[in-house]
Formats: structure tokens, C-alpha cells, sequence
């Protein structure tokens, strides 16, 4: 992993370094806490890092450092809106949105708002707290967060009627939807995405961590969702397959896939031990990590502690 | 009576006319939901969403999060039943102004139980942020969407199409939280809602020629359920409330008045006619209406034990009132599903 932390100015470097320092972050989390959605972060961390650092026009943070307390549910008094969005930039016609379907991952967001300045580091410690934004399984209040999405396969129909909207007001800037694999088993995914193409709504680009994993273990055993591509390619969208480590790769095939009228999916094959070998043996029943035992959190710290401290 | 040819057809097209952030979102029910019109008139504010709902319960959260006010337009069951999900995490949580237009109330349809909405008020009580409005008449759809202007958040409306009959002047529009007194009198408190307050009305003007004293309230607004007139309305009554709904019995208008009764320390006697912890069958509205007992007849039934007295109230004097709606349910039935 060393060999990876370039300390080159050049994007792929500083994603990278984003990447594995959102890593190292959630890994101590997982040590500190006895447990975290660690392998979510561990596969996604080099696409959040390339979505957040090259791929997208976000704009500047607008949230606070440090995150606010929960202040109430969406209201008649309009309170509770916009709290979490305001971390991915501030809206405005050429802006390009982020929106997470999968809320689980959310850690992995914390930590990649954390390494790319967009949140204090401190922000980490408030992580599954009470009174916290920063929730485990976040919701439009919790940095990074625009939508509450924790019901997983709603985001995608979501981002549709934002991305219809932005069009009927000719609104430059798209619509990025980050997606798990496992909604891919969601009915409403697929209704979403006949529904992008009939509306030839290609102003949405839909990164999916592909990481063949879920609660109940490998997605291969569980439900079936391969072939991926033909299945998007066959509901309306436009796929491209790539390795979801490989930050170039990944933008890449963002800025120069060509899908006219239709929607991109971009899928990210990950590996959700990525640079944290031990959890090989630990495969494919990843979803939620805590560490078993004296040897398996030996293990974590020597991993954690070969990484160096966080920048 | 007044017969008002498709009210809300017409209402929607005129209503959104100044109102470019209006869209309207069909699930495949276009005809059947009085949307052809819109369609027609806007175009472009006009979106198609197939029968994939669980979908468009979601979009439309996405386009109110926008600034638009997506109006989805489908048989009840299917804004509520399949999609709740979506409606309470992509709608309803967010607090988004999605309107949901729901046809064919309860057991007004003969599409049997997988079009019969007879629990959706139950359900969506339970939802924090919703609105729950039930259309009686042609003056409730005309007015409806004004009522609803102010309202920050989602708002479900039970909708009435085709031939929609007029019970109130059109010169007294609905008003949110506000139920219509349609009379006062201090032997009974009714309180009904829907299309069971015409069924009502027939009885309550045979009662009337028998001396019977009735306050009858007209409840549109479901929830939030706290009327002032509903509280007085039930403290008076000299032989106690009855409730009338095109609903289970469980968790719709008859529960809401057992709470305010309760909560109240009203000690009167409640009984609510509905549907009784049942699914249906597909069949004529008359006939469902007549098999579970919330029919101008049945309410004659109910005040008479009451009351404690027979009044010889029978089914000939109340089909007088009824010959004129004959014709409208006939077309009804003709209609698609």
C-alpha cells in the first residue's frame, strides 16, 4: 500500500492518498468501536475519492467542520433541509450533484469528506453518538448526505425526478448517483432505470461499487445480479465496466463514455478487503466488521499502525 | 340534484393554469383518472410513468425536492398498498409537497379487492406529515386543490370521477380541518365522510319528515382530525354518534371520532358503520354498499335501535332518493380499470 501513497501533486496521487487515508480512518474506527462497516470502505474508497477529488463539479463545502447536532426532522418550518447536501457544494444550475443511494456506507463517506477537507477530523469521534448527525446509517441530515436512503433502491427513482427537473429548467450540471450492487436486486432499481432511459435523461451517471458482497455473504450465492452489464444495457442504460481501484480508470470512464440519451452506470469491481488482507480469510461475510478476537485486532492494529498516522 | 360531468378533470386543467410548477404524473390510468384533459392542454407538464409505481412514488419526491409539485394521479391502492416505501421515505419523511390523487374510494368500484382502497385512510394516518382529504361531492373536487395550496407537505386526496353529484352550493368551498354542517338537531350526531354522506342524506331527509333531530357533519379533512365543530357535535347528541365511512371500521373516520370522543371524556355512544374487518368481492357499489351495511337503509336500521323505536322507514322511500344516481353508477361501471 506504501508504494501507492504517491506523494505526487498529480489528481490520481492525491485520490489515492485520499482514498487509503479514508481507509486507515474507518479502520481505526472499526478498532476503536469494536465494529464498523469497514469492507464498504474499503472497496468504495478509491471511487468516492475520485468522485469527490476529479470527476465531479461539486464547489466548496458548505457545512460546518464540525457537524451540527441532530436539530429535528424535515419540518413545516422548513428546518432539517439541505444539511447534509451542503457538504458535497452548494446547488446552483452547472453544479453537479452527489446523492448516496446505499446508506450504510456512510462511514466511508465521513471518512472522504474528513480527507478531502470538506469535514474536520474530529468529526469522526461524533460517528454513531447520540444526538449526532454523523449516524451510522446516515439520512439527509448527515454529511454527504442530500437524501434519506437507508431503504435501499429509492435513491436511483430519486435522482430521476431531480435530473427531470434540472432538464426542464436546462440546467447544466448532472446528477452522480453512488450505488451498492446489492440494490441491483431491488425491483425499483430496474423501474428506475427504464424510466431514465424513456426519458432520455443522460444527465445522470449512476458509479456502482460492485464489491459481490451483502449481508448474508457473497451476492453470487445470495441473488444473482450478473450479468450487470447486459442487464443495464438491456433496460435503457449505457454500462461500462471497469477496476473500481483504478482511479484513472474509473474517471475515465465517466468523462468519456458516450451515452447520449441515456443514463451511464459506471461499475466499479472492488474487493472488499482492499489493502487489509486479513479480512480475506473473513470472506464473504463482510458486512458489518468487528474484530473476533486478540489475534484478528493484533492484526487490525500492525495493519493500522503500518499505515502511518493520518494526515 | 346537480350532476357534475368529471369535476375534477376539468378543476385540475383550470386550476393549473397559471401554475407552471404543477406537473402531473400518471400511472398508466390516464383515462381512468381524468387526466386526458391535462394531457391535452399541457403537454409538457405531463409525464408518463408506467405501471411502476414503487418508481414514481420516489421520482415524484425527487422533482418536489426541486420546487415542483408533482400531482400523481392512479387508482388509490396503488399510491399506497405497493409503494409505501417509497411514499414514507422518499415523501413523506422529507416533507415534500407530493400530492397523491386516488381514485375509487373504498368499495366504489367492482375491480374487487385489489382495487378496492378500503384500509388507505388506517394506513396513512399512521404517516407523520400527511394530509388526508376525502372528496363527498362536486363542490369537495372543485375546490380541493385551493385547499391544498398552503400545505407544505404531502397531501393524500380520495378522489371522486365521472358523474360527481353536488350536495353543496358551489358558492362554499371546502376548508381544510373544517367539517360542512349539513344540519343540526339534538337527538343524533352523524358524521360521515366520502360518498357515504349522499347515501346519508337520503336517509337523513326521511328522518327528518319523521321528526328525527340530526346533527349531520360532512368530514373532508382526515387528518389532522382536530375540528372544533366535531368535538361539539358529539357532546350533544341525546341518544349518541354514529359514523359512516367508505372504510374499514378500523383506523379510519370512526376511529378518529372514538378518539376526540374519548379523549373528550364524551360518554355518548358510538357506533361506527363501515366495512368490518373484511376484504371484499367485485360487484356494484349499491350491492357492496347494501352486503356491508353502510347504505341509506342500514343507517335507517342503525337510528331506529338507537332510537330505540321503529319508524317504518323502508327501502321504497329511500330508492326515491336514489333514482336519480342510478343512471350515474350504470356509466360508472362502463368505465375502465
Amino acid at each position: 500500500m506504501n508504494s501507492e501513497l504517491s506523494t505526487t501533486n498529480t489528481w490520481p496521487g492525491q485520490a489515492r492518498r485520499i482514498a487509503n487515508g479514508a481507509r486507515k480512518r474507518v479502520l481505526d474506527l472499526t478498532i476503536d468501536r469494536n465494529g464498523c462497516y469497514l469492507s464498504q470502505t474499503l472497496s468504495s474508497a478509491d471511487l468516492l475519492a475520485t468522485l469527490y477529488t476529479k470527476s465531479l463539479d461539486l464547489g466548496p463545502s458548505g457545512g460546518s467542520p464540525i457537524p451540527p447536532e441532530f436539530s429535528g426532522v424535515p419540518g413545516d418550518d422548513g428546518a432539517g433541509y439541505g444539511l447534509g447536501a451542503a457538504y458535497n457544494g452548494p446547488r446552483g444550475p452547472g453544479f453537479d450533484r452527489l446523492l448516496i443511494s446505499p446508506a450504510h456506507y456512510a462511514v466511508a463517506i465521513y471518512a472522504v469528506l474528513v480527507e478531502t477537507g470538506r469535514m474536520a477530523p474530529e468529526a469522526l469521534d461524533q460517528f454513531n453518538t447520540d444526538g449526532s448527525t454523523v449516524e451510522m446509517i446516515g439520512a439527509e441530515h448527515s454529511p454527504g448526505f442530500e437524501l434519506t436512503t437507508g431503504s435501499f433502491g429509492q435513491a436511483l427513482s430519486q435522482a430521476g425526478g431531480i435530473a427531470m427537473a434540472r432538464k426542464l429548467r436546462g440546467e447544466a450540471g448532472r446528477v452522480f448517483v453512488f450505488m451498492s450492487d446489492g440494490e441491483l436486486e431491488e425491483g425499483q432499481t430496474w423501474e428506475a432505470v427504464q424510466c431514465l432511459n424513456h426519458y432520455d435523461l443522460d444527465n445522470v451517471i449512476v458509479c456502482v461499487d460492485v464489491n459481490g458482497m451483502q449481508y448474508d455473504g457473497a451476492t453470487e450465492e445470495v441473488m444473482t445480479i450478473e450479468p450487470i452489464p447486459s442487464r443495464v444495457e438491456g433496460f435503457g442504460g449505457v454500462a461500462v465496466t471497469v477496476d473500481g481501484h483504478d482511479v484513472e480508470a474509473i474517471d475515465s470512464a465517466i468523462q468519456d463514455t458516450v451515452h447520449e440519451g441515456k443514463p451511464l452506470f459506471v461499475l466499479c469491481y472492488t474487493d472488499s478487503a482492499r489493502h487489509v488482507p486479513m479480512l480475506n480469510e473473513r470472506k464473504p461475510k463482510l458486512h458489518f466488521v468487528r474484530f473476533r478476537n486478540d489475534r484478528e485486532l493484533a492484526d487490525a492494529r500492525a495493519t493500522a499502525e503500518s499505515w502511518g498516522p493520518a494526515e | 340534484m346537480e350532476i357534475v360531468s368529471k369535476p375534477h378533470e376539468h378543476n385540475l386543467v383550470a386550476w393549473a393554469k397559471d401554475r407552471p410548477d404543477i406537473l402531473v404524473l400518471s400511472g398508466d390510468l390516464t383515462g381512468s383518472t381524468e387526466i386526458q384533459l391535462f394531457k391535452d392542454t399541457y403537454p409538457d407538464r405531463f409525464f408518463s410513468m408506467g405501471m411502476a409505481e414503487q418508481n414514481m412514488l420516489s421520482w415524484a419526491g425527487g422533482l418536489a425536492r426541486e420546487g415542483f409539485v408533482p400531482f400523481l394521479h392512479t387508482f388509490a391502492v396503488f399510491l399506497y398498498r405497493r409503494p409505501l416505501d417509497q411514499l414514507e421515505m422518499s415523501v413523506c419523511y422529507p416533507n415534500l409537497p407530493v400530492r397523491l390523487v386516488g381514485f375509487l374510494p373504498g368499495l366504489s368500484t367492482p375491480g374487487g379487492v385489489t382495487h378496492q382502497a378500503i384500509e388507505d385512510i388506517a394506513v396513512l394516518r399512521g404517516l407523520p406529515n400527511m394530509t388526508i382529504l376525502e372528496m363527498g361531492d362536486a363542490t369537495d373536487v372543485e375546490s380541493v386543490l385551493d385547499a391544498t395550496g398552503e400545505i407544505r407537505g404531502p397531501v393524500y386526496i380520495r378522489m371522486l370521477r365521472g358523474d360527481v353529484p353536488r350536495l353543496f352550493p358551489k358558492t362554499e368551498p371546502l376548508r381544510l380541518g373544517r367539517a360542512r354542517v349539513i344540519s343540526e338537531g339534538a337527538d343524533l350526531a352523524l358524521i360521515t365522510s366520502g360518498n357515504c354522506t349522499e347515501e346519508a342524506m337520503r336517509t337523513t331527509a326521511v328522518l327528518a319528515q319523521r321528526g328525527v333531530s340530526i346533527t349531520h357533519l360532512h368530514v373532508s379533512t382526515l387528518k389532522p382530525f382536530n375540528d372544533p365543530a366535531v368535538v361539539e357535535a358529539v357532546a350533544r347528541p341525546k341518544h349518541g354518534v354514529i359514523t359512516m365511512e367508505n372504510h374499514v371500521v378500523t383506523g379510519g373516520l370512526g376511529t378518529c371520532v372514538a378518539e376526540v370522543m374519548a379523549e373528550n371524556g364524551v360518554g355518548s355512544r358510538l357506533v361506527r358503520m363501515g366495512i368490518n374487518d373484511t376484504y371484499a368481492q367485485g360487484a356494484s357499489f349499491p350491492y357492496l354498499l347494501r352486503k356491508h351495511g353502510i347504505d341509506a337503509l342500514a343507517l335507517a336500521d342503525r337510528v331506529e335501535t338507537m332510537l330505540g323505536e321503529r319508524l317504518g322507514i323502508g327501502e321504497d322511500e329511500l330508492e326515491t332518493v336514489r333514482l336519480q344516481e342510478a343512471a350515474s353508477i350504470g356509466a360508472e361501471r362502463l368505465e375502465a380499470l
